[in-house]
């Protein structure tokens, strides 16, 4: 069984004060932690496990810059035998659309019964890149996928849907899945481990490797181009409690008996 | 006539509100184009559907096939492929949930149709499309534009368009043949499972605590058991606490989980990402306690509390247990 798993360093923003930088185009990204994005992260573990119960190996592929072999060799510490940076001016502004068309180009030259991305990505959200990727390399595709079992030539992938219903698939292979977070719990990975994969080489392919012309990626090979960002409209908005913690207890307790029927 | 056609979502014999959301933002939207408002119904034995979705379009597209009884992308592609081509619509609008962003970017892929996904605000100008979508989970808006020349596809995300009441449409259901033929299919629906019941049914309680992202280890959860216990109310958890196993399905609020109503719900270390709030966004007061005061869930709560959630948690549990006595 062989898998590819498409990953993506992205800021950590969930605890972060975020602020808009000069372009307007972006958030100020100059004091912020990146990490693997967390759909991603519990992809290339479902990856893995799934090497270990039916061998093969794991090929870890990323679009993006030098940073993100970061998140490649983090990849690689978790059990990933192989990894590839897909890199060139010429993908800068890639929107969910043509960043599938550059990664199915990187993805057909290698062989492969499986590929599993992330469901969405934390920054941009387009929750898109898996099933484009599908289409455009002639195979099919289940999106938001919380359980895999693996059949001989075919797959039977779990969807979660909404309200806490499931919705069990059979897709025969090769097959995309879109994996949803909370599949698996993703092993920890240790600096030693990190270490231990520093030296590993990580393939580039630039734009011309892959065949691909300028303007079929980037801003030109794109759907959408985005214009500005701006801070979302504030609600009215909660009347915020002060006071010292025993005060704000006494407070939270009068709004309970009030609003809860709280004896 | 311009045309925008909405493909309907429903599961298990039911229209999902997505559905209505997107006739509704469809029909303004039409109605500023000069344009037709349709609706594509994908299924078999929905003419009951087909007939609900009359007032809200011009046409209801009803396809039938034994193949298109449950949902499969596969099956979806096809058919919506033969009604897109024939039709041409300007505008193809599809739910942002777990359906639509299934079959929608294969089938724009498909048609070659430039599509914008999670759309949570659309404006018309002209012929020109802006839309608004969210990054970084919901801390910033975009304004975003399409590259290249519709026809277009957009996907919706749920709950960002009201149902507004409006004037009945004369709808004509138009019945399509099915272009799926007896090939199989390569993806097969098998069958549906529901979450396992949790021990305690969160959606009757009145007072529900809710845990989130905040919490930061296992061992924590307890702290806020307590506080739920002490007030009489239920432990509840929004997705993060769920995805590390930290607690159980049964206790998730939210999109993929419970949609619960309490009297009072508090919200302890939740941010408010608009898949959790769209689960509690029906309850009638909500206090939330962050250390961020820029967290969506102050924009939902009522009342609410700027501090470290393991100063206030244990306080507030003493207090209330020495109230209550």
């Amino acid at each position: 069984m062989n898998i590819i798993v498409c990953i993506k360093r992205v800021p950590e923003t969930t605890d972060a004060d975020v602020f808009i930088d000069k372009s307007g185009k972006d958030i100020d990204k100059s004091g912020l932690v990146f990490d693997l994005n967390e759909w991603d992260s519990y992809a290339i573990e479902e990856a893995i496990l799934l090497k270990e119960k039916l061998g093969g190996t794991v090929t870890v592929i990323s679009m993006g810059g030098e940073d993100s072999n970061e998140s490649l060799r983090k990849c690689l510490a978790m059990g990933a035998d192989d990894a590839i940076r897909l890199t060139d001016p010429a993908f800068q502004g890639s929107d969910g659309f043509a960043t599938a068309k550059v990664l199915a180009e990187a993805i057909r030259k290698i062989p492969y019964d499986l590929i599993l991305t992330g469901t969405q990505a934390e920054d941009d959200g387009y929750g898109q890149v898996g099933v484009v990727l599908a289409e455009l390399l002639g195979i099919l595709h289940a999106a938001l996928v919380n359980h895999i079992e693996v059949q001989d030539k075919k797959v039977k992938a779990h969807r979660e849907l909404e309200g806490g219903l499931e919705e069990v698939v059979e897709i025969d292979l090769p097959a995309v899945l879109t994996i949803q977070t909370g599949i698996n719990e993703p092993r920890y990975v240790s600096i030693m481990g990190i270490r231990k994969v520093a030296k590993k080489e990580i393939k580039t392919f630039r734009a011309s490797d892959l065949n691909l012309k300028a303007d079929e990626v980037g801003l030109s090979g794109s759907d959408t181009r985005l214009e500005k960002v701006f801070l979302p409209p504030v609600g009215e908005g909660a009347e915020i409690l002060e006071g010292k913690p025993e005060e704000l207890a006494l407070k939270v307790f009068d709004i309970l008996k009030d609003k809860g029927g709280l004896s | 006539m311009k045309e925008i056609v909405v493909i309907a979502e429903h599961r298990r014999g039911e229209i999902r509100d997505i559905t209505w959301e997107m006739l509704s933002k469809g029909r303004q939207l039409a109605e500023s184009a000069g344009a037709d408002l349709s609706v594509a119904l994908l299924g078999k034995g929905v003419n009951h559907l087909a007939e609900a979705l009359k007032p809200k379009a011009k046409r209801v597209f009803l396809i039938e096939d034994e193949r298109l009884e449950f949902y499969n992308s596969e099956a979806y592609e096809r058919a919506l492929t033969q009604l897109i081509t024939e039709r041409k619509p300007f505008l193809t609008l599809i739910g942002h949930t777990a359906t639509g962003m299934d079959f929608a970017p294969s089938l724009a892929t498909h048609l070659k149709l430039p599509l914008a996904t999670d759309c949570v605000g659309i404006d018309l100008e002209g012929e020109t499309f802006s839309l608004t979508r969210q990054l970084y989970g919901g801390k910033v808006n975009a304004t975003v534009s399409f590259v290249k020349q519709g026809p277009y596809m957009m996907t919706v995300r749920p709950g960002a368009f009201p149902v507004l009441e409006k004037d009945p449409l004369a709808g004509e259901i138009v019945s399509l043949s099915s272009p799926l033929t007896d090939e199989d299919l390569a993806k097969r629906f098998l069958e549906y499972v529901e979450a396992a019941a949790g021990e305690v049914d969160i959606t009757q309680a009145d007072i529900l605590v809710a845990v989130g992202r905040g919490i930061k280890e296992a061992e924590n959860i307890p702290m806020v058991k307590e506080l739920a216990e002490a007030l009489g109310g239920v432990l509840a958890c929004s997705r993060p606490v769920v995805d590390k196993k930290w607690l159980p399905k049964g206790c998730q609020v939210g999109t993929s989980g419970k949609t619960v109503k309490p009297k009072v719900y508090i919200a302890i270390g939740i941010s408010g990402a608009f898949q959790h709030v769209a689960g509690m966004k029906g309850a009638a007061t909500v206090i939330a306690i962050n250390k961020d005061p820029k967290a969506p869930i102050f924009s939902v709560a009522q009342y609410g509390i700027v501090a470290d959630l393991f100063k206030i948690v244990p306080v507030l549990k003493e207090k209330i247990k020495e109230l209550r006595r």
